[in-house]
């Protein structure tokens, strides 16, 4: 098969796991003990490192801001360059990124080892779909920690911006005017399409995950290959559905 | 003869189900694993498939359930396509498989739990009284809050056949069910798979190389090899069979003067 046959039979089977997911949504109320689970392994395992990783992007926007304002004059804009780029782009991207390498990598693990070890036809034969019990609540848990997550990356963003704004010599905006350009030129809409954003990439990356891993064939060695083949798969939805939703919210 | 009679726990009547395979073929790649099988197995029968490994046996079972889709032919389970999801809905099948299937991430209560509560079945209370009886009949009471991990090989096995059983499934499938157990365990599993016919008239497909068990408890015995059914009969005429290949196959000779591994040689 052709990579390209391959990527199309690729999406072909995402999707079709989605429909399946989603018919079962019915079933959520009496898994809302999953669902919480869930909730809490995606926030617990990624807040972290958004907020370190984040904290850090928005002080390296605010100085290579900085150097740009030396030569073209004023410093005002920083504010509003780090508050735009944090909410609309690189916050959700950032938090999508993240998800992918830490929750989208144990989810395609954990379920291709389900498969290989047979509990996945385990759960066939006692007619207990799959797509229930391990797809639904994953997905509607990421729905639901995507915002979240990305609202606090923006903020500790803005925050690390902020800092490094006051502090570093040859830009020294005090906060006050460094957040007060940022609410003159910005508003709810700007966030909110990096929240809309963050959904997408959140939604993708676990089904695209739990797709591979349900997918896997063959032996241990096979598991290792479907966590690889998710990690990158997730990344490059990413990128080319960050186009796409870019060019479609503006 | 009674077609429909209580399970094994609960006083809910369940039909007896039987079993068809007709011209069924299956191929992986290049690899013709089964070819051109035909057998019934009739509603509360007991039905023995023998083969050596790798005969096929296995992938077989797994058309029964529909985990495997034929190249060729068909396997209708009461009547119904084994391939269709419907069948799963209409028919309660559990299978005992090879290499138990547990889940891993489940303690062993939780793993017999599963069904039971995702089918509703009973409450809570209800659910531990029949987990804990499933738990007891293979002598596992002290491994309920175990994890599969923890488990020998015959523990897992023993786990994996009560699992089925709190299902009160209308068809059996075991593979290989007493291959890691010792021999008492193994005369359990067969007591077992006779009552549930007796008393509640479950339909059994059992996959085993124990000649013991089959010959005690199998009403019909099919011996597949190299994928074909080489052998259909009662159990009683697998005690004198006229094809040498079977004769060897169920009691081989032990010959130090001219071993199988030096015959391949030559
Ligand atoms: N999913 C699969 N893909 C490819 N080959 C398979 C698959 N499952 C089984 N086989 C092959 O089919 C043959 C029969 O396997 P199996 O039914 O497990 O044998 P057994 O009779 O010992 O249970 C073996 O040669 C095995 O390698
Ligand atoms: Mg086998």
């Amino acid at each position: 098969m052709n990579p390209f046959t391959r990527t199309l039979e690729g999406i072909g089977s995402t999707v079709l796991l989605l429909v399946k997911a989603l018919s079962h949504l019915p079933s959520m109320p009496r898994q809302f003990g999953r669902f919480v689970d869930q909730c809490y392994l995606i926030g617990y395992t990624t807040l972290p490192i958004v907020a370190i990783l984040s904290f850090f992007i928005g002080s390296v926007l605010a100085l290579q801001a900085g150097y740009a304002a030396e030569s073209l004059g004023p410093k005002q804009f920083i504010g509003l360059l780090v508050g735009l780029t944090m909410a609309r782009e690189l916050g959700p991207v950032m938090v999508a990124v993240l998800l992918a390498g830490r929750v989208g990598s144990a989810i395609a693990a954990e379920l291709a080892s389900m498969k290989v070890y047979q509990e996945i036809d385990a759960l066939v034969t006692m007619n207990i779909p799959p797509e229930r019990i391990l797809v639904l609540p994953r997905l509607l848990a990421v729905l639901v920690m995507m915002p979240v997550l990305t609202i606090i990356a923006d903020l500790v963003g803005w925050f690390g911006g902020a800092i490094v704004a006051k502090y570093t010599d040859f830009i020294a905006i005090e906060p006050a005017s460094y957040f007060a350009t940022m609410r003159q030129y910005m508003d709810f809409g700007d966030v909110l399409n990096g929240l809309i954003k963050a959904e997408c990439f959140g939604f993708v990356v676990v089904l695209v995950c739990c797709n591979i891993g349900l997918n896997t064939r063959g032996g241990p060695r096979e598991i290792g290959a479907s966590v690889t083949k998710a990690v990158v798969t997730s990344l490059i939805s990413i990128l080319v559905l960050d186009y796409f939703v870019t060019k479609a919210l503006s | 003869m009674a077609t429909g009679t209580t399970n094994p726990f609960s006083a809910a009547t369940i039909p007896a189900v039987g079993v068809q395979i007709e011209g069924l073929s299956k191929s992986f790649g290049n690899l013709e694993v089964l070819r051109d099988v035909s057998f019934n197995v009739e509603p509360g029968e007991i039905f023995v498939l023998m083969g050596p490994s790798g005969s096929g046996k296995s992938v077989l079972l797994k058309h029964i359930v529909g985990l495997e889709l034929p190249s060729a032919g068909r396997v209708l389970v009461d009547g119904l396509d084994a391939s269709s999801e419907d069948t799963r809905e209409q028919v309660r099948m559990a299978m005992v498989f090879q290499a138990g299937a547990l889940f891993n991430s489940l303690s062993v209560y939780d793993n017999l739990a599963l069904y039971l509560r995702e089918h509703r079945v009973a409450n809570e209370a209800g659910i531990r009284d029949k987990v804990m009886r499933a738990l007891q009949i293979l002598s596992l009471d002290n491994a309920a809050q175990k994890f599969p991990s923890e488990l020998s090989g015959g523990m897992r096995k023993r786990v994996a056949i009560s699992r089925a059983l709190v299902m009160e499934p209308q068809l059996m499938l075991y593979d290989e069910p007493t291959s890691e157990l010792d021999p008492v365990m193994g005369a359990t599993i067969a007591e077992i798979i006779a009552t549930l016919k007796e008393e509640y008239h479950v339909t059994s497909i059992v996959v085993s190389h124990d000649r013991d068990l089959t010959l005690a408890i199998g009403e019909r015995v099919g011996i597949l090899m190299g994928g074909k059914l080489l052998f259909l009969g009662t159990a009683a005429e697998l005690r004198s069979p006229k094809d040498p290949k079977i004769a060897d196959f169920l009691s081989p000779k032990i010959d130090l003067k001219n071993p199988r591994f030096k015959q391949l040689e030559t």
